[in-house]
């Protein structure tokens, strides 16, 4: 869908919410290589979050919306969670139906926007919490990795349940003491990344969300392998703050620590053989591009 | 004059997308002799359905395979089993979500795993359409026909039809789907027959002529965007009121449940006229009416002839439409009747309650028989129930000690 398509009737341009106004004036739908460099200088894809201050996953939200190759022609399915709270504030099409089936949803949507727009590119991307992703849907993820459907699975990993005020969840670590954790956990986080390699994601990669670029990178390439090739799969670490105790201005430090490399959220990347080869081809063609506008730049100013 | 219109062209099957009701009240009807199951085939085949999702449960499993026979041959477009009745309902959902016609069908336990499901298709406004064959839900683990899952399926906010014959099955999936995809409707059809009596028994049964098709699904006539990035808006709320305890997110969920319990209504008009009224009746001035829907209906009828050779007159009112519930339909025509004989398959006795509640005088319903488990209801116990009511002697029945 181009920006053309969400115009506004003149007559009914004056009663618009403003920010519907200035989705359709300065979006960035359509742009090429729009990315987090965007972020507060065009219309971004998200309004005013209801997350907690200083909440990484407002972060990383911004940082993924920023990202998507193809936002006008992107669908997202979420789940329940803290992510649900954001959702209908994401000027992307988006789903929230039950809690963990995200992936079985993302499933069906797929397969019906290729039955009905054949030849075109229609890209879905799930997003939802580690609860949603590892423990009450996980089958359901596990299948669409078998079934090699393409679309992406983004998991916001903070190791716990947050929404319902900090429960254990399969991707705390083991020993953290939590609500339904009283003497603290007692089994090793689940290795998803592993899990997901081994299921036949064609991407998988683990990150925090504390640099912005990483995310982009990472993002991007998510959805172009997903698109062409099959499922892929990124886990983000997008800390709880609030219950792991720590103040709203400590999110970003959380991350740094946590992703040094002898630490749990090390960053981690599998990429298929397939995989390698069209992102070394999609990296040579941006490489020509910029080439190419270097050069018509220096024969401007020549 | 141009027009945008598909009717009168044909598909890549080469059939003829015909509209509705020349379809289905015009053109030729060849007999044919079919079980339950491969009549659902014939029907889908005709339905030009974009997305079928299958899961292995008796007793729906063989049409469901049936369905797959039709995406091979090119008739639908999608086909693929999904993992479990939770996770196909959810994947029907996401093709619904982006604008697919879709089908699937299930069975007992599978009813049951998938509910979670139910009440998010009807607030999505999504119309899928679910045949659901009965079958046991209890433990131990039963197979048998038994309707007691239709009874949770009753407040999901879907539409309910129960078919009674292999004919109805036919007719009802085409003319289901029209009436689901009305825009002032627009909600998912559980349409439930009996497994095994419907599924697997043969049966004949009139069919449209296999060249001709329904239109396509038109996802741009939901009264709520689709959601596949073509139409705005794309940004739906400023403020979510998922968890928000305030006025306005309770007066939000508070109506559009309303809205969709508004929309089940709304489909009467649609429903009467598609199946010809939301109930059949026979002879309602009789003293005695048996009133039930699915195959308890045909037990009915084998009875209503035995009683007939010993001249007692009954009446017969055939429920085909759960949700929208027919209560004016049903008061209208048990209005003169001394004794309202409810069989049923199953133990709790659901539609009985469903009629007491809808007419005056309640107490002239009696809940019986019922029989549950996949056992048998002969038209014996049904006469017997009737003798009973009326305070004839009866004869001895095996095991019930009378």
């Amino acid at each position: 869908m181009s920006k053309e398509r969400i115009k506004i009737a003149p007559e009914f341009y004056d009663i618009m919410p403003p920010e519907y106004q200035d989705l359709v004036n300065r979006a960035t739908y359509g742009k090429e290589d729009r990315g987090w460099k965007d972020i507060g200088s065009a219309k971004e894809l998200i309004e005013e979050h209801s997350l907690c201050a200083g909440c990484p996953e407002s972060m990383a939200f911004r940082y993924i919306l920023a990202s998507l190759p193809n936002p006008e022609d992107t669908v997202m399915v979420g789940s329940t969670g803290c992510t649900s709270l954001v959702f209908p504030h994401v000027a992307v099409h988006n789903i929230h139906s039950l809690f963990g089936n995200q992936n079985a949803i993302a499933s069906g949507l797929k397969r019906a926007l290729t039955v009905r727009f054949p030849g075109r590119i229609k890209d879905v991307v799930v997003l939802a919490g580690d609860g949603a992703t590892v423990d009450i849907g996980l089958d359901m993820t596990l299948q669409a990795w078998f079934r090699q459907e393409k679309f992406t699975t983004i998991c916001f990993d903070n190791e716990l349940y947050a929404n319902t005020g900090g429960q254990e969840s399969g991707l705390m670590q083991k020993g953290f003491v939590a609500k339904m954790a009283p003497v603290g956990k007692t089994f090793d986080k689940v290795r998803l990344p592993e899990i997901a390699r081994e299921s036949g994601c064609h991407y998988v990669v683990q990150c925090t969300v504390s640099k912005p670029s990483l995310v982009e990178k990472v993002i991007r390439n998510a959805v172009h392998v997903a698109r062409e090739i099959g499922p892929t799969y990124l886990q983000l670490y997008t800390p709880c703050i609030l219950e792991i105790g720590k103040n709203s201005m400590e999110g970003l430090q959380e991350m740094r620590d946590s992703e040094k490399p002898t630490e749990r959220f090390a960053f981690k990347e599998f990429v298929s053989e397939p995989a390698k080869q069209l992102l070394a081809e999609l990296a040579a063609k941006d490489k020509e591009k910029k080439a190419a506008a270097k050069e018509q730049l220096a024969a401007q100013q020549a | 004059m141009a027009t945008n219109s598909v009717i009168g062209t044909k598909n890549k099957k080469g059939q003829v997308i015909t509209d509705a009701r020349q379809m289905m009240f015009e053109a030729p009807r060849t007999p044919s002799f079919y079980t339950g199951s491969e009549v659902i085939k014939e029907a889908i085949r005709r339905a030009n359905v974009d997305v079928m999702i299958a899961y292995p449960i008796t007793p729906q499993s063989e049409a469901a395979a049936l369905i797959g026979e039709l995406f091979a041959e090119g008739y639908v477009k999608e086909y693929f089993r999904g993992e479990s009745e939770f996770a196909v309902m959810s994947e029907c959902a996401g093709a619904a979500f982006g604008g697919a016609r879709v089908f699937t069908t299930t069975a007992g336990p599978g009813t049951m795993r998938a509910m979670e499901n139910f009440p998010m298709w009807s607030g999505a406004r999504l119309p899928i359409q679910m045949i659901v064959t009965c079958r046991g839900i209890n433990s131990p683990l039963s197979i048998q026909p038994d309707t007691l899952e239709i009874a949770y399926l009753l407040n999901t906010g879907m539409l309910v039809w129960h078919a009674e014959t292999a004919q109805d099955f036919y007719d009802w999936i085409l003319k289901g789907y029209i009436v689901s995809e009305e825009p002032d409707v627009h909600l998912p059809l559980a349409l439930c027959c009996d497994g095994f009596f419907v599924t697997h028994t043969k049966d004949m049964v009139n069919l449209t002529p296999a060249d001709m098709c329904l239109p396509p699904y038109d996802p741009y006539r939901s009264p709520v965007p689709c959601m596949d990035m073509e139409c705005p808006p794309v940004r739906m709320m400023r403020d979510p009121f998922v968890m928000k305890s305030n006025y306005i997110s309770y007066a939000t969920h508070a109506s559009w449940q309303q809205e969709v319990w508004a929309a089940v209504e709304r489909s009467r008009k649609h429903t009467i006229a598609w199946i010809d009224g939301l109930i059949e009746t026979e002879n309602t001035d009789a003293d005695v009416l048996i009133v039930s829907s699915g195959t308890a209906v045909s037990q009915g009828r084998e009875a209503i002839r035995l009683l007939a050779d010993e001249g007692i007159r009954v009446g017969l009112v055939k429920i085909k439409s759960l949700r929208p519930w027919p209560w004016q339909e049903i008061r209208e025509a048990t209005k003169n009747a001394k004794h309202i004989i409810v069989p049923e398959f199953n133990v709790v006795g659901w539609m009985a309650r469903e009629i007491k509640a809808s007419i005056p005088d309640s107490d002239r319903v009696v809940s019986g028989p019922r029989v549950g488990g996949g056992m048998t209801m002969p038209p014996e116990i049904i006469v017997s129930e009737i003798k009973n009511a009326l305070g004839i002697r009866n004869a001895a029945m095996a095991g019930r000690g009378s």
